[in-house]
């Protein structure tokens, strides 16, 4: 019984930590993604329309993984 | 102008086709899931019945007396489960303890025993059954005790957004290609100025770009992506409206058209690079050649899960900041009152990005799926330019 708690416990923690990081190496990407597409932008302001863009697009696979990794962090508390 | 007006129209025709093929996958993925949760659910009973059989009277009592604390008691999951999930019926709100809205009808198609259609107020209430019909209230799915092997093809809360939603586009859309039909060169007027800025963004910067000379082809299926998806992701802020686009079913459905236009569509080039890509030593293709035959059903698989875990988490930020509120009112009241007006505000502004994120998440599957079909359908002439 006692055992039992304690593995939820450990499951439940292991969801926040996995939350957590899917979380920081997004931002960090995406925030790589972010830096760079504005400073194309200011050495290049006419081609802001294509930069942005293609930054949306680059966010959006950044994005989808971590996101597949909080799905399974959200599938181990909701199962 | 002749030719927008056209590609509206076969636009609904896709539109229609969708949605039905949303109702019917919908149906499939929801009885696998429905069967996935029942069988592992007689797992964990029959692991309860190995450890303890003694306990058994004793634990079933515990949980009867949770299961009513549960009411009395806040549950912020819970809460956040039942919003989210699809439903038999469409409630509104609760008044003193009852929900408020409509029960839809349940249909059900058994091998043996043939369809049966029902009210779902029949089957609503604990221990009520129609033609031994009942619902599991711990799943809140249509189960049979006797076993009796069954389809769900029931009208739920998301079919009927999907209905309504295919109603609005058509009725918007129908009108709109009518007055691009009459006055064809003149200034838009009424609707048409909302939406020529939003078909010519998706003709502009997504298909042509991506596409070049082929973009007449996909634009109808650009567009009908574009704004089914934008409207259904809208349609979901409103409060009381079912989350339709953070369900599963409904962006596999999607994804998988986006597939079958890939699949469809592809010329030689493309698998070509697939199997050989030009260029490479043959000792790289060996573990290349299986990355990118992974690659071609990640990448709709990547597409079906964007859209969802983006909507889904958009719905659960929104209802977790409310459900603080009544977190904190338990533990006292001045702090429920304190939170209530920091949940507000934060969560006009979660609204806000909401409604950013409707847009964006509809423009980038739009873009992804463009992007994806234009690598699929692209002549490779810039290859003798390299070698």
């Amino acid at each position: 019984m006692l055992l039992e708690v304690a593995n939820l416990a450990l499951a439940y923690a292991g969801a926040g930590i996995g939350a957590g990081l899917a979380a920081i190496a997004a931002g960090l990407g995406v925030g790589r993604i972010g830096a760079s597409a504005l400073e194309s932008i200011a050495r290049q302001p006419e081609a802001t329309g294509d930069i942005r863009t293609n930054m949306i697009i680059m966010a959006a696979f950044v994005e989808g993984v971590a996101l597949l990794g909080v799905l399974t962090c959200m599938l181990i508390v909701f199962k | 102008m002749k030719g927008l007006k056209n590609t509206l129209f076969v636009g609904f025709l896709v539109a229609f086709t969708l949605v039905f093929a949303g109702l019917n996958e919908a149906k499939a993925v929801d009885v696998t899931t429905a069967a996935a949760v029942q069988t592992s659910a007689v797992i964990a009973a029959e692991e309860n019945t190995n450890e303890a059989t003694a306990n058994a009277a004793e634990e079933k009592h515990e949980e009867a007396a949770a299961h009513e604390g549960a009411h009395e008691k806040f549950n912020p999951a819970e809460v956040i489960k039942h919003h989210v999930k699809d439903a038999y019926s469409w409630d509104f709100f609760e008044m003193d303890g009852k929900a408020v809205g409509f029960n839809l009808p349940c249909l059900v198609y058994s091998p043996k025993l043939g369809l049966s259609c029902f009210s779902y107020a029949k089957i609503k209430e604990h221990g009520t059954e129609y033609e031994g019909y009942s619902i599991d209230h711990l799943t809140h799915k249509i189960t049979r005790e006797d076993g009796e092997k069954f389809y769900d093809i029931s009208i739920t809360k998301n079919v009927v957004s999907l209905l309504i939603s295919a109603f609005l586009l058509l009725f918007i859309f129908i009108g709109v290609a009518r007055k691009y039909a009459k006055n064809p060169n003149s200034a838009p007027t009424g609707f048409q100025s909302l939406l020529e800025p939003l078909i010519l963004m998706i003709q502009e910067d997504v298909a042509k770009p991506m596409l070049g000379k082929k973009y007449l082809k996909f634009l109808p299926y650009l567009l009908t992506l574009f704004f089914f998806i934008w409207i259904n992701n809208l349609l979901g802020l409103i409060p009381g409206g079912a989350n339709l686009t953070g369900n599963t079913s409904v962006t596999a459905v999607l994804a998988g058209v986006t597939f079958f236009c890939i699949m469809a569509f592809s010329n030689k080039h493309y698998w070509g690079h697939i199997f050989a890509m030009p260029g490479v030593p043959k000792f790289v293709l060996i573990i290349l050649t299986p990355v990118e035959i992974l690659g071609i059903f990640i990448k709709p698989f990547a597409l079906l899960i964007r859209l969802f875990a983006n909507i889904l988490a958009g719905h659960m930020i929104i209802l977790t900041v409310v459900g603080l509120i009544f977190i904190t009112a338990e533990m006292s009241k001045g702090l429920g009152i304190g939170t209530a007006v920091f949940s507000m505000v934060f969560g006009v502004f979660m609204f806000s990005i909401e409604l950013l994120v409707a847009f964006v998440q509809a423009y980038i599957f739009t873009t992804l799926s463009a992007l994806f079909i234009s690598e699929a359908v692209a002549e490779h002439h810039h290859e003798e330019a390299h070698h």
